[in-house]
């Protein structure tokens, strides 16, 4: 069995601070992570890989320092890396994107299975994952929160909904976003991280998955951003102490004087 | 011609207001020693630069130059009239937001002069046209089929995508829901078009007709407005509760349109094999007006009673930071922040949590925020409209005997 899991890179909020002169993200010294949401995919991949024998391969679209990501999910289980580099791809929209990875999926050969984070901490869009599916002509199923069971045609999973979750099975190949219910990442082994360290990247560019260029990058991105600005920042309000009657009673007093109760 | 963007070495002061105001890092200084004032030149990283605009905008010398590639191909946009807004149903009953998005979609259709139509699939759901027509739709299309008893990203797409490609609406809106944002990317892919998700404002151009769609990014610490200029239809996104919902005004007139389903050139590849309820809440988070939040201060899964009291009492729902669903107190279907959900309540009540920055890009843009926490000098208590320090403990318990005095007066 063939899983690729498509991952990003993105900068780690972790300790990123707000400029409040800018309102902007302090950037300085920050560093790159994979996507939280990532993780998960990489561990399921992993997960599946372990019970019913497969390989693993990350795919990440980025500038050259995203490799790092690519090793750190080896490190992680994974058994190879992809990065797809190439100025052509720079500025690419959610559809522009969808349409690379689809690309390169397809230019690696069979696969059955492909996991996506559910979303990316920067663009928090989500819609990456199925629109892979959609140009590689295969089924998908967001939010996935427990693989049920698997064999070489089907896998049986469960779709979290507002109100619940869905039992859904599939045929291969299929796609699966997932969320972070679906299990606990491992840390990486010092044996996954030698392999990390050895490992070959495979770097390839446009022509090396046969995408149209028209199709990639600014040019393959139907929506454009016209601005961007800073929305204006939350400040302080109203700081309520003392006896925990006296200021329950005051909030409840402020509740009660704009008819929220 | 592809996009252009480049420094004007002679008017670069290198005074660095670009690279701070660029949102993806792609701009730094240089040390230029060849320069007569040793001033130091901005350099663009066009691995990173999205051709967006901004450090131009920053600039106060005029020194650098954008050229937008304004040759894309596109589709003759004369052929694409009228609003549209997927009518969004789960088991037989109309999902919110769509209420919202038909008062929101009679807006735009009114500034272009042209209709509302509200498309409905499921099986057995005609019924439910007459709703949307007294919501604002002037016109219903409702594909009904026992295929589309249950959501399934394939059949959906396919017949939402067939009658797109039949009538060709100007504009889509969809509701932000885990429905809403499987399908819709589909959908956009296979008509080739533009998807903005998570819209939280949506204006008209009036010259070009293009829906400038405003959207929280980076966690809601940047606003980028988001154009699909050469591509239609133009499909959004939109979360629950960002716009009011449509009066019912009874008996309106409209027309219900029944769509020709054709199963056989419906794709189906997935099987719906059954539903289990949340039993956890009653009130879903998503649709909650009040929540009820708890985090690492709440200190034990039993707390989690405290909160549940309160919120039943306000006819809200129970959520919680990753540190407490971590711990196992509460499912994950309850988590708020970068890993979780994203709400946007009318009041977010945050009890034992301290406001890290991954739990508050999924509640910042809350109406009213009330912080119960001991540490005063923590971010949540620092930013909340309403700060109360104290024991969780001590306090609920009292605003809930405070509520019911109030209640009684």
């Amino acid at each position: 069995m063939n899983i690729i899991v498509c991952i990003k890179q993105v900068p780690n909020t972790t300790n990123v601070q707000i400029d409040h002169d800018t309102g902007r993200l302090k950037r300085d010294g920050v560093e790159s992570i994979i996507n939280p949401f990532d993780e998960y995919a990489i561990e399921e991949g992993v997960r599946i890989k372990e019970k019913v024998g497969a390989k693993v391969t990350v795919i990440t679209m980025g500038h050259p320092q995203a490799e790092a990501i690519l090793r750190e999910a080896i490190a992680k289980g994974a058994d190879e890396g992809v990065l797809l580099s190439d100025r052509a791809f720079g500025g690419a929209d959610t559809l522009a994107t969808s349409y690379a990875l689809s690309m390169a999926i397809k230019s690696l050969g069979n696969f059955d299975i492909v996991i996506c984070g559910k979303q990316a901490s920067d663009g928090d869009t989500a819609q990456v994952g199925p629109g892979i599916a959609e140009m590689s002509d295969i089924a998908h199923v967001a939010c996935v929160k427990k693989v049920e069971s698997i064999d070489d045609k089907t896998i049986k999973v469960e779709r979290m909904m507002e109100d619940g979750y869905d039992l859904i099975e599939s045929s291969l190949p299929v796609l699966l976003t997932v969320v972070k219910e679906i299990n606990n990442p491992r840390v990486a082994s010092l044996k996954g991280k030698m392999a990390a360290k050895k490992a070959v990247i495979k770097v390839l560019d446009a022509a090396a998955i046969g995408a149209d260029t028209k199709k990639t990058g600014l040019n393959g991105s139907p929506t454009q951003v016209m601005k961007i600005f800073t929305p204006p920042q939350r400040t302080g309000g109203e700081k309520f102490t003392g006896e925990p009657n006296e200021v329950a009673a005051a909030l409840v007093k402020r509740l009660s004087d704009l008819s929220l109760i | 011609m592809t996009n252009s963007i480049k420094v004007l070495n002679d008017k670069c002061v290198g005074c660095g207001q670009c690279a701070g105001a660029c949102p993806f890092d792609a701009i730094s200084t240089v040390e230029r020693s060849e320069h007569p004032k040793k001033f130091k030149l901005a350099v663009i990283d066009l691995n990173k630069c999205t051709y967006c605009g901004t450090c131009v905008q920053a600039c106060n010398f005029n020194a650098i130059e954008l050229a937008k590639d304004a040759h894309q191909a596109g589709v003759d946009k004369s052929e694409y009239k009228g609003v549209w807004v997927y009518a969004q149903q789960r088991h037989g009953e109309i999902a919110g937001v769509v209420y919202e998005l038909l008062n929101e979609g009679k807006k735009l259709a009114k500034q272009l002069g042209t209709s509302l139509s509200a498309v409905l699939i499921g099986d057995n759901i005609k019924s439910n046209a007459q709703d949307l027509i007294n919501r604002g739709a002037d016109k219903v299309y409702v594909c009904d089929d026992p295929i589309f008893i249950e959501f399934q990203d394939d059949p959906y797409a396919s017949i939402l995508t067939q009658i797109i490609k039949k009538e060709k609406p100007e504009i889509i809106l969809m509701g932000a829901t885990n429905i809403g944002r499987s399908f819709a990317s589909r959908v956009a892919a296979r008509i080739y078009t533009g998807l903005t998700a998570d819209c939280t404002s949506l204006e008209i151009d009036p010259e070009t007709r293009n829906l400038q769609q405003t959207r929280p990014a980076f966690g809601g610490n940047i606003m980028a407005t988001i154009l699909t200029p050469g591509h239609r239809p133009q499909m959004a996104t939109v979360r629950h509760k960002v716009f009011k919902e449509a009066k019912v005004e009874e008996g309106r007139k409209g027309e219900i349109v029944d769509c020709k389903v054709e199963v056989a050139t419906l794709v189906n590849r997935t099987k719906f094999l059954g539903f289990i309820k949340d039993s956890s809440s009653n009130i879903n988070i998503d649709d909650a007006d009040i929540i009820v939040a708890g985090g690492r201060g709440v200190g034990k899964a039993e707390g989690f009673e405290l909160l549940e009291e309160l919120a039943e009492f306000l006819d809200g729902a129970v959520g919680a930071s990753r540190a407490a669903v971590d711990s196992q107190w509460i499912p994950y279907s309850h988590q708020i922040g970068q890993t979780g959900k994203t709400v946007a309540p009318k009041v977010y009540i945050a009890c034992g949590i301290s406001g890290q920055i991954q739990h508050t890009v999924g509640m910042n843009s809350s109406d009213i925020i009330i912080a119960i926490n001991k540490d005063a000098s923590c971010p949540m208590m620092q930013t909340a409209t309403y700060a109360l320090e104290g024991d969780l403990y001590e306090i609920i318990p009292n605003i809930i005997k405070e509520i019911k005095s109030v209640r009684r007066d």
